[in-house]
Parts: structure tokens; sequence; C-alpha cells
């Protein structure tokens, strides 16, 4: 028996969910005595693949050909199902990310395994095998059993981290056979900013409260020097302000960064719900009755075009006092 | 085009939220039920208009017991124009997504959409399954969707890049921010609606794979402290030092 792992790679490098999958893995393989295998799709060098090991993964399987060239879920759905067979997998991990989203439902119903998406942390094997999940856009947490054989969880990026283990791993190309897609990528358009905002570790939000898209400098500034990933309430997307895929909340994106600092959000109810999962909260706001005051670890009184710059400078201190 | 949307029931975004019997079971004590945001603001209102552009039928589906239909009614006058329910407990993603592709399976429905994730159990679980279960193709998130003969253009916008892809229809899609502005319904709307017809199909036999055994609810928030707006360099300095995040 073995613990599958679903891990991503582009331009040369494993994607940071994919540490934190074999981690995830690693842990769920120990308490029920297997070894973890992990399946790579992308391109990677050889080095970083097998740095997989240096994290619990005891094999690697580097899935090759250009029928996934395409981004087809269900190409991906039938390797990982034929790699599951290859090696007697019983529980499978994929982050609950867009890829998982997109392949571990359709790997559930093909394999009749339960799905659990959105685990908060790794399951429990004694008496029945439990995972827990965020609920209603994290305002509850559920536990949730699997009561099929094969078992699927999709983790939420950023819930366990990355942990190395010690050992190293074996690594082969896997070419399974999958038929051709009928789906045809056209086009990749890159979107702004280097850091995707579901593995965000820091993330700086801003809101209603920079009154237009031309004042979204700072706040950009601000997430530069943090190397944090920007978002923002839904107003602000709704009105093109902002991207949409920078809409944090109960109809946007739900995030647990270990900071998420609003800037001009009022902390509306389904905003929080989207961000409430936070280590840490930083609230910059003008008006001390915001509701989002009671949801913050810190908070700041004031305007926030005067704020924001400062806190710009602090940080840069702050950098580089570090170095 | 013969599109059916899945909808879901799920309870208000204001609602408070707590359980009862020993935090087994959801309170629905004074809960508000609504048609999930991202089924109606983005599928539906997408089918209607690709209907409206193109010709064709709506069907909205749902699994659920009969008091559900008041957001099927809901829906029926934003413009749906026929439902259908599945007479059973939404018991978990798997069985709702079984008893969706059983149904579709008996029709010939050219796109299933589904909303990309519903705000109660935040699975986003339900399109793939259907996909995998009458072997169609599937597009998650998808932001943008434009109809030309029997192929689709789509927009995915995922961490970092959007992706533009082609996929000939039957396909399964979940609906995303970006495909449509949701609709307020209108009188004749809420009209047409009490009248137009909900087939009420009885369950398949389907095993649930997963269930809920208790919830609990997150940890309180100790309280904020305030930084001085003229002293950032506190507000820094407790970033690192109490709060260890930076
Ligand atoms: C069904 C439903 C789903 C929803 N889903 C979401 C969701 O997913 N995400 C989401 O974000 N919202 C969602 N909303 C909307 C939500 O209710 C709020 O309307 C929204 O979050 C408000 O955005 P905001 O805080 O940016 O704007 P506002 O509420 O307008 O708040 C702006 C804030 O900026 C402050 N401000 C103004 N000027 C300054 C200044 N110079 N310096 C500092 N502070 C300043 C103000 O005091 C105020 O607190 C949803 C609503 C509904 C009904």
């Amino acid at each position: 028996m073995s613990v599958l792992v679903f891990v991503e790679a582009a331009n040369g490098k494993i994607k940071k969910a994919g540490f934190e999958g074999v981690t995830y893995a690693k842990n769920t393989a120990d308490q029920l005595s297997n070894s973890v295998t992990a399946i790579v799709f992308g391109n990677a060098d050889a080095a970083e693949v097998s740095s997989l090991g240096e994290y619990g993964a005891t094999k690697v399987l580097h899935a090759k050909g250009d029928v996934f060239n395409n981004l087809d879920a269900g190409a991906f759905t039938s390797a990982v199902a034929a790699a599951v067979e290859k090696e007697n997998a019983d529980v499978i991990i994929f982050p609950f990310d867009n890829s998982g989203k997109a392949i571990a439902p359709r790997l559930s119903a093909k394999l009749k395994a339960g799905l659990v998406s959105g685990a908060l942390s790794y399951p429990t094997t004694s008496g029945g095998f439990k995972v827990k999940k965020n609920v209603f856009s994290g305002k509850a947490i559920a536990e949730v059993e699997i009561t099929t054989a094969k078992k699927i969880i999709a983790f939420t990026p950023n819930s366990v981290g990355a942990h190395k283990a010690s050992g190293s791993a074996s690594v082969e190309d896997f070419a399974p056979s999958v038929n051709a897609s009928k789906i045809k990528l056209l086009e990749v358009k890159k979107q702004e900013g280097d850091i995707p905002l579901p593995e965000a570790e820091l993330v700086v939000s801003a809101g209603r409260g920079m009154k237009g898209p031309e004042n979204w400098a700072p706040v950009e500034e601000l997430a530069k020097v943090l190397g944090a990933a920007t978002a923002c309430s839904r107003p602000v997307a709704d009105a093109h302000w902002r991207p949409h895929h920078e809409h944090v909340g109960q109809t946007g994106i739900a995030i647990r960064p270990n900071l998420y600092i609003a800037i001009g959000i009022s902390g509306a109810i389904q905003h929080l719900a989207g961000v409430n999962q936070s280590k840490v909260i930083v609230v910059i706001n003008n008006d001390a009755e915001a509701p989002f005051f009671k949801a913050a670890d810190y908070g700041v009184l004031g305007d926030a075009f005067q704020i924001v710059p400062k806190l710009v400078e602090a940080v840069k201190k702050f950098k580089a006092s570090q170095n | 085009m013969n599109i059916l949307v899945c909808i879901s029931q799920v309870p208000d975004t204001t609602s408070k939220i707590a359980f009862t019997d020993g935090n087994t079971k959801f309170d629905t004590n004074g809960v508000q039920y609504i048609v999930n945001p991202s089924d109606e603001w983005y599928a539906l209102v997408r089918a209607l208009e690709l209907k409206e552009g193109g010709g064709g039928i709506v069907t909205i589906i749902t699994v659920g017991n009969a008091d559900v239909d008041p957001v099927i009614r809901k829906a029926l006058a934003i413009g749906a124009d026929d439902a259908v329910r599945i007479n059973s407990d939404a018991k978990d993603s798997y069985y709702v997504a079984a008893q969706i592709a059983e149904y579709a399976k008996t029709k010939s429905f050219d796109l299933i959409i589904t909303g990309n994730q519903t705000i109660d159990f935040n699975n986003a679980e339900v399109g793939g399954m259907i996909a995998e279960l009458i072997g169609w193709d599937y597009i998650t998130p998808c932001n943008k969707l434009e109809v030309n003969g029997n192929v689709c253009k789509i927009e995915s916008e995922v961490a970092g890049s959007t992706r533009v892809l082609e996929a000939p229809t039957p396909l399964v899609i979940s609906a995303a921010k970006g495909m449509a502005e949701a609709r307020i319904p209108n009188m004749r709307g809420i009209m047409a609606a009490r009248t137009k017809p909900i087939t009420v199909v009885e369950p398949a036999a389907v095993s649930p794979q997963v269930k809920i055994n208790v919830f609990e609810l997150p940890p309180a928030k100790a309280g904020v402290k305030m930084i001085d707006p003229e002293n950032m360099d506190e507000l820094v300095k407790l970033l690192h030092t109490e709060a260890k995040v930076i």
C-alpha cells in the first residue's frame, strides 16, 4: 500500500504546494505504515524532482506526455488513476487549488473514493478515517469521515506547511496511456504579480476605501516590500479596479495566510468569511466603528493614504536591518 | 443549446452559523435560504444569455426535498424554462453528482453548468464528479464563456495566469466570477415562475462516500491591539517579535 500525492511543477521548479503535499502525505503514510509516492506533472529539473525525497517521498513518478499540454482535467485524472493502480495506493493527496479542484472530484467519481476538499489538518486514522475541513466559508469546521476503501484528501494550501524529513526518493519517468484530449489550450495570459494569492503566506488587501484603481500604487508597494500577494474586496473586483482573481471572501476565494493586511475594507461578514482563518490580521481603517477591527489582531485607525506609505518605509527599514 | 444548470440551496450569507444535537446538525432556526451565489449569478445568468442569443432551453436541477421549492421558484423567476428536483436530501457531493448524472444521461444536454463552489460546504466537487460519471470533458473555473456552434471558448483564471481554452460540447463547466452579471427577477418573471413546471424525480440508489460526524466553531480572537498611526515601526516590530509572521 502507499499514499500517492499529486505534485505540479512549472518552469523547472516544483510548486510550493507540492512540498506541502508531500509533507501531508508523509504524515498520513506514517500513520498507516505506508510509503509515499509522488506523481509530478510539468517541467522540473532532476534535482528539483528528487528533492521531494527530502520531504518524505520514497518514489517519484515523473509524468511525461504531450497529452498533458492542454491542461485537460480528464487526462490528468486518467494518469493519476494509472499511478494509483501501479502503486497500489489507497490514499491520494491533492492541494485544494485550481488543479486539485479540477482533478480530485473526477478521480473520486472514477475510483469510487470518498473525497474531502479543503482539509485543514492531517487526517486521524484510528477509529475511522477522519479529516477536518472548513465549512460555511471558514465560519465553522466539520469533521468528515471517509467511508470508502480508497480515500482522497484535497488539503488547503498553507495549512500544514512543508517540512523536511530525512530520506531520498527514486525517480522514474511515467508515461501512462491516456486518451487524446478534446480540450485545446489556445493561450496562457500571465497575470500581474509573481505570488499566487491562494498559496501566499503574506497578503496585502485593499477595499473601496482606496477610492479608485489609480490609488493602488502604495498597496502594491507594500506587497512588494513584504513579498506579499495582493487581494481585494468584492466591490473592488466588481468595479474592475482589480482583477477577479484577487476577490477574497465568501463568493471569492477563501485564504489562510500567516498575515492579512486589510486596507480600507469595512469587514462585512461576507468578506470576513474568506479571510478569518488568517493567522494574524492587521486592519487599517479611518472609521473606528468598522466591523473589521473586531476580527483584527492589530488595528491602525486613520487615513490609509497617510499610513500605508509610512508602513512601507517601516518595512523597508526593518528589512534593511535584517540583512 | 440545451443547458442544464445545477443549483444548490444554501443559507443566506449573513446567516448565523450554529449547531444543534451535540454539534452534529446545522441549526436551521431562523435561517433564510438563497440560491448558491455562483450558481445563480454566473451559471444561470450566463445560460440565459446564451439562450437569448442563440435559442435553446435552460433547465435547472437540484437535489433536495420539497422545502427547496422556494429557491427553485427564485431561479425560475430569473428566467429558467423548467426545473427538475431529485426528491432526496443532498447526502454528500458524490450522491448529488450521481443523481444529476443519472438524470442527464436520460436527456440530451449540450452543456451542464454548476457554480464553482457552494458557500455552505465549500467543496467545489459536484461539477467534476458529474463530468466523470457521464464521461464528458470538464473545465473549472470558467470565468468567461462564448459559444460558437458546438465549440465553447472559455477563459479560466487560475493562480498567476488566465488560460484560454477551446472545447466541443457536450461539456461540463463550473462557473465563477466574470461569466455574467447577477440579475434581479422582475415582476413578470416572478409571476411566470409560479406556473412553470417543477418535475419531481425519485432518486437513484447511490451510496454516499463521506459523512460529517461533528462541527465546531473556530477559536475566537483575543481582541485587537491598536497601534499609533504615527508609529508604523512599532507595528512592524510587533509583527516580527510578537506575531512572528514577518
Ligand atoms: C451574497 C453576497 C456575497 C458577498 N460576497 C463578498 C465577498 O466574497 N467578498 C467581499 O469582499 N464582499 C462580499 N460581499 C459584499 C460585502 O457585503 C461588502 O459590501 C463588501 O465587502 C464591502 O467592500 P469594502 O469593504 O471594500 O467597501 P466598503 O464597505 O465601502 O468599505 C470601505 C471601508 O474603507 C474605509 N475607508 C474609506 N476611506 C478610507 C481611508 N482614506 N483610509 C482608511 N480607510 C478608509 C471605510 O471606513 C470603510 O470601512 C457580498 C455581499 C453579498 C450580499
